[in-house]
Order: C-alpha cells, then sequence, then structure tokens
C-alpha cells in the first residue's frame, strides 16, 4: 500500500467507470467507442474472447474428430497424412503457429483489389476474410477495401486458424486413445450383426468411445480458452489485450491482473461444471 | 499391386479419400518445393529476396548470430554458443539410463555452474556480460531448465500435500493448483512483470529473467504436480499399507517406496508436461525477454527485412519442432523399454 501511494497509484476498482479513451479494432457483439468506459471496454474484450474461443471449439472438435479416425483408418495414405499432422501440430508452439497465420494473411495474401475469391461473394485478402451476411448484404470493393459483408478480421482469422488447427492434433489423440479403447469384441459383435464399417463406427464405438473421451476433452477446451489470451501477441483485442492497455493507462496492474484471473477462473469452472453434468449425462446408468 | 489394393482402394469411400488426399498433395508439394527450395534465395539481400517468388532464406542467414544470441556482445558471441551446446549435452547426457546415478546432480551442478561462467563472465579475464543482454536459443534453453529442476521437487510437495490428511495442507495445495490450472500462463506472466514490482519495498529491484523464471516455476509445479498426483493415486493401496507395516515414519515411507514406483508410473506424463513447458517458454515474448522466438520478431522489425514473417516462422517451427520431437521420441522410447 505504502508503495502504491509513494507511486501515486490508486487502488480499487473505480477506473472501471471512468471513460477508457482508446479504440478497439474489432466490435462485432458490442457497440464500444472511445468514451465509453473502462468496464465496457473490458466486457467487449471478453465478448472477442468468447466469440474467437466458441467458434475454436467447434471447429477444432470436428477437425479433431475426423484427424482422430483417419488415424485410425485403414486407408495407409489417409492414416499416415494424420499421423503427420499430429506430429507436426504437437511439437511446434501454439505462439510461433499464430504468428505464421498471421504472417500468412498479412503478406501472404493479395490486397483487396487481387482479392482471392473461392467461392463467388467470398473474398481472402490481407485485411481479412469477407463473405455475405443475410443483414449486410454481399461485400463489394469500394476504393481500397471492401464494404459490406461479414468480415473476419485477419487477427481473427489468424487466432482462429491457429488455435483450432493447433487443439484439433491434441482432441485427435484423445478421440483416437476413446475409440481404442472400446473394447474389440464390440466391434466384432457389431460386424457379426452386419454392421458396414461406418455403421459400427458411428452406432456403436463412437458412443461408447465418448465416455473416455469427454474428461480429457473438458481440458482441451479450456486449454483452448485459455491459449486465446495469446491474441495479444497479434493484436486481437481480447480480454487480457484489453486489461493490458487498461494497465498501461491506469497503472492498476493488481486489479487488472484481477480481473484476468476472476474471469478466466469463472469461465473454468463453470466449463468444468458443465462437462462434469455432461459426463454424469452419458455416463453408464 | 495387392497391397495398393487392400491400402488404398479398399472401398469406395478409401478410394475417393486417396484420391482426394493425391490431388491435395500433387497440388501442394510441387509449389512449396519450388517455392522452398528452387525459386529460394540464399544469400542475404533483402533486394533479390523482393525481386524473387521463392522463399527468402537469406533473412535467417544474415540474422543468424542475433536469432541465436539475442543481443549479447556480438565478440562474446563463442560464449553462449559454448553454453548451448554444453546445455544440450548435459540434456542428452542425462537422458541415457545408464547415467542415471547420484552423481548425475554433480555433473549437473559442474555443467550449470560452468554455464554461469560462461554467461556472466567476469572471472579467467572474460568481461561481465548482465543477464539482460542474454537472449536467443540460450534464454529459452535456460528457463526450461531451471524451471523444471524447480518446479519437479515443488510439484511433488504440492502433490502429496494434495493427498495429505490434513485439511488446511490440503486446503492450500488444491486452491493452489486450481487456481494456477485456471488462469492462462501470460495473466501468471503479466503479474511477474508488472504486479511483483509494486510489492517490492523501494530500492529493491529483482530483474525481469528471474521474476519471468519465478512466474515459469510456479506455473509449472502446478501442472506437474497433478501429474504426479495422477501416479500416486495409481499405486495400489497394498503399497500404502505394506509400508505403514513396516512402521516406517512418512518422509521414509514416501521417499523410499510410494515416490519411486509413482514417479516411474508417471514418466510418459511428466515428459509430455515438460514438452509443453518448453514450447511455453516462447510466452516471455510477451512480457519482453529476448528468448528465440522474441529475437526472430526483432530481427523481422528491420525495415529491410519487414514482411518476410512467413520464413522466419517456417524456421522457428523448425527448430522448437527439433527439440519436442526428439524429446517426445525419447519418451516413447522410454516407455517401450519398460
Amino acid at each position: 500500500m505504502a508503495n502504491l501511494e509513494e507511486r501515486r497509484i490508486a487502488s480499487g476498482f473505480g477506473f472501471l467507470g471512468r471513460e477508457a479513451g482508446f479504440e478497439i479494432g474489432e466490435t462485432a457483439f458490442m457497440r464500444y467507442n472511445a468514451s465509453d468506459t473502462y468496464l465496457r471496454a473490458l466486457v467487449v474484450g471478453l465478448t472477442n474472447t468468447l466469440a474467437v474461443a466458441l467458434v475454436g471449439v467447434v471447429v477444432a472438435t470436428i477437425l479433431g474428430t475426423a484427424i482422430g479416425l483417419s488415424r485410425l483408418s485403414r486407408n495407409f495414405l489417409l492414416r499416415n497424412a494424420a499421423a503427420a499432422y499430429v506430429e507436426f501440430m504437437r511439437n511446434v508452439p501454439l505462439l510461433v503457429q499464430l504468428f505464421f497465420w498471421y504472417a500468412v494473411i498479412t503478406e501472404g495474401m493479395p490486397g483487396p483489389r487481387e482479392a482471392l475469391s473461392p467461392l463467388p461473394g467470398v473474398f481472402i485478402s490481407n485485411r481479412g476474410i469477407f463473405f455475405p451476411s443475410l443483414f449486410s448484404g454481399v461485400p463489394e470493393l469500394q476504393g481500397f477495401n471492401f464494404v459490406g459483408g461479414t468480415a473476419l478480421t485477419p487477427e481473427f482469422a489468424a487466432l482462429l486458424t491457429g488455435l483450432a488447427t493447433y487443439t484439433a492434433a491434441f482432441i485427435a489423440e484423445i478421440v483416437r486413445a476413446g475409440v481404442l479403447a472400446v473394447h474389440r469384441g464390440q466391434t466384432e459383435a457389431a460386424h457379426a450383426l452386419g454392421l458396414s464399417r461406418a455403421q459400427t463406427t458411428r452406432l456403436v464405438v463412437l458412443p461408447q468411445a465418448l465416455r473416455v473421451i469427454i474428461p480429457p476433452l473438458t481440458s482441451q477446451y479450456l486449454n483452448l480458452t485459455k491459449n486465446s489470451s495469446l491474441a495479444v501477441a497479434i493484436g486481437y483485442p481480447d480480454l487480457v489485450s484489453i486489461a493490458n492497455t487498461t494497465m498501461n493507462q491506469t497503472g492498476q496492474a493488481i486489479e487488472g491482473i484481477a480481473v484476468i484471473m476472476a474471469v478466466y477462473l469463472t469461465i473454468s469452472l463453470s466449463i468444468s461444471a458443465f462437462m462434469n453434468w455432461y459426463n454424469a449425462h452419458v455416463a453408464f446408468k | 499391386m495387392r497391397w495398393a489394393r487392400e491400402n488404398l482402394f479398399g472401398g469406395w469411400l478409401s478410394t475417393i479419400f486417396t484420391l482426394l488426399l493425391l490431388l491435395l498433395l500433387w497440388k501442394a508439394i510441387p509449389p512449396f518445393i519450388d517455392w522452398a527450395f528452387l525459386d529460394a534465395v540464399w544469400q542475404p539481400d533483402p533486394k533479390v529476396c523482393r525481386a524473387s517468388e521463392g522463399a527468402c532464406w537469406g533473412f535467417i542467414a544474415e540474422k543468424h548470430r542475433f536469432i541465436l544470441f539475442g543481443t549479447y556482445p556480438y565478440d562474446l558471441h563463442w560464449r553462449p554458443a559454448a553454453a548451448t551446446v554444453l546445455l544440450i549435452g548435459l540434456w542428452i547426457f542425462s537422458a541415457i539410463p545408464l547415467f542415471w546415478r547420484w552423481w548425475l546432480t554433480l555433473v549437473w551442478l559442474a555443467g550449470l555452474m560452468a554455464i554461469g561462467i560462461l554467461m556472466w563472465g567476469g572471472v579467467f579475464g572474460m568481461p561481465y556480460v548482465e543477464n539482460e543482454r542474454w537472449g536467443g536459443l540460450i534464454l529459452t534453453l535456460l528457463l526450461t531448465t531451471f524451471g523444471l529442476a524447480i518446479a519437479f521437487p515443488l510439484s511433488i510437495l504440492l502433490a502429496l500435500g494434495r493427498r495429505s490428511d490434513m485439511p488446511i495442507i490440503r486446503a492450500l495445495c488444491v486452491g493452489y493448483i486450481e487456481l494456477i490450472r485456471g488462469v492462462p500462463l501470460i495473466s501468471l506472466l503479466f503479474m511477474a512483470s508488472v504486479m511483483l514490482p509494486l510489492f517490492l519495498p523501494s530500492g529493491v529491484t529483482i530483474d525481469k529473467l528471474l521474476r519471468a523464471q519465478i512466474a515459469m516455476i510456479l506455473f509449472a509445479a502446478a501442472y506437474l504436480a497433478e501429474v504426479v498426483r495422477g501416479g500416486l493415486q495409481a499405486i495400489p493401496k497394498g503399497q500404502y499399507d505394506a509400508a505403514h507395516a513396516l512402521a516406517l515414519p512418512f518422509w521414509r515411507r514416501t521417499g523410499l517406496i510410494i515416490l519411486p514406483q509413482a514417479l516411474r508410473i508417471s514418466v510418459p506424463p511428466l515428459m509430455n508436461t515438460f514438452i509443453a513447458f518448453f514450447k511455453d517458454t516462447s510466452l516471455v515474448l510477451i512480457i519482453g525477454l529476448f528468448d528465440l522466438l522474441s529475437t526472430i520478431k526483432i530481427a523481422l522489425n528491420e525495415p529491410a527485412w519487414n514482411g518476410f514473417g512467413v520464413e522466419a516462422y517456417v524456421f522457428a517451427s523448425l527448430v522448437y519442432f527439433v527439440f519436442c520431437f526428439s524429446m517426445s521420441r525419447y519418451s516413447r522410447r522410454l516407455e517401450h523399454q519398460r
């Protein structure tokens, strides 16, 4: 306390009500401008964190399951491609991968005028990915950038790609272990009943494997959410990045870090609580 | 032919996957080889690089000294180089089961002392280099080594505490482990870099490297503790009962009977945590320490070399991959030996 007074740093959470005075690059879910309060800025940061984490979890789960099942395929090429993917992704730090994707998008992609258009109405350029939406129409090139449609900024796109592809590798291993944990007799019995391989996987193996898969899967979801805090390194305005700006402006590091920790602890505890409930739901009765 | 029919075309779904993957490889590999090798520029000249379609490995060639050694005085680069080789040597040496004897600790102490002398200098006619100037690969390796060396014993205490019969100790350990595991590493690093100085009496300063190292240790200890606890739980109850029956006091019971078995079971997950920790050291970039990744990022900031991020990060990935992949291969071999 004496230290804080000496350095003329205020304490307490009074700063939350004051004007933040900085712009946020990404305010897709809440209206925000520089004259809003710190509290609102932090909430915008939180929605950004939740947005990337939520989409990331969905994409990572789909990709991870596909890769995990591929690793068990009888197809030589598919099996080894999946194994190579997992080996490579797991052995390179996520931060390096985020920087890589960010560099690919901002340096490797063409400018808006020469934007790639893999599907009509979808444009990929170094300003981000633009696609049509029901509310704001089809993106069109005006001047130096696209107008209309929904946009994924390069930061969001890089963070999402990085988080999803990285976590997918871990999820793949969990899915594979889960499937292998199902007793062989189950598969044989299903074959004996005349089910095809695909039917066996879908109806017999996966529902049983799910029970083994869910606990470690939960911790991967938590990891993904916590890892989304690396956003600060590539400039996506997530909660940590905005709390960091707040700390720099107000000097109130203790409160800033308290906010970050409280929010992440709440997220962590709620995801584990939900998953525990779900786990009890699918467990053998 | 028969192999191909069974392993590539065993059914229409399999055939579709094979064809799709072959198409993908056909589309991806030749352009990649063009980019990475045939059209690549190897000489350190940004102008040539910009004119070329291929990768600019010249960036790495030009900046490799900075990337590997950071801002360490240029003329003295042999010192961090020697320290890096020595440290990697120590790791490889301790990976050989034949050398798992009590004197390995002495070898490590001697090795770390030599590394300290090389890095700091100030004796034997070597000029003193303060640790603000350390950087690059050696910093990444030192953060990992000291982090794990101190966090590991700490984590054993935490794991034992979590399974203790004393409610206060158990509550403290559970609280600590869950708190640390519930928050991202960055928040701990921020805590060490901006919050910790506020709590020190004026005049006392702890340097940034040490503060980051403390945060990394606190972080690793919580994760390792959970792994060790898993090992402790996997031991049959009979072992605990037998140790009790021998009337051994707690520490001898734990040290002689429980821990040796628990740690042996935990080797594979421990190795995984070690690898994760090695990767996590890259986060110190965010609080401004010059580890391997941050020297690469800083090298990119120079205007002449702006815009070669893809090459730079491919290089970074390769360096990290070599370390992590060898560790994971080693751990797999260890598993199969038993």
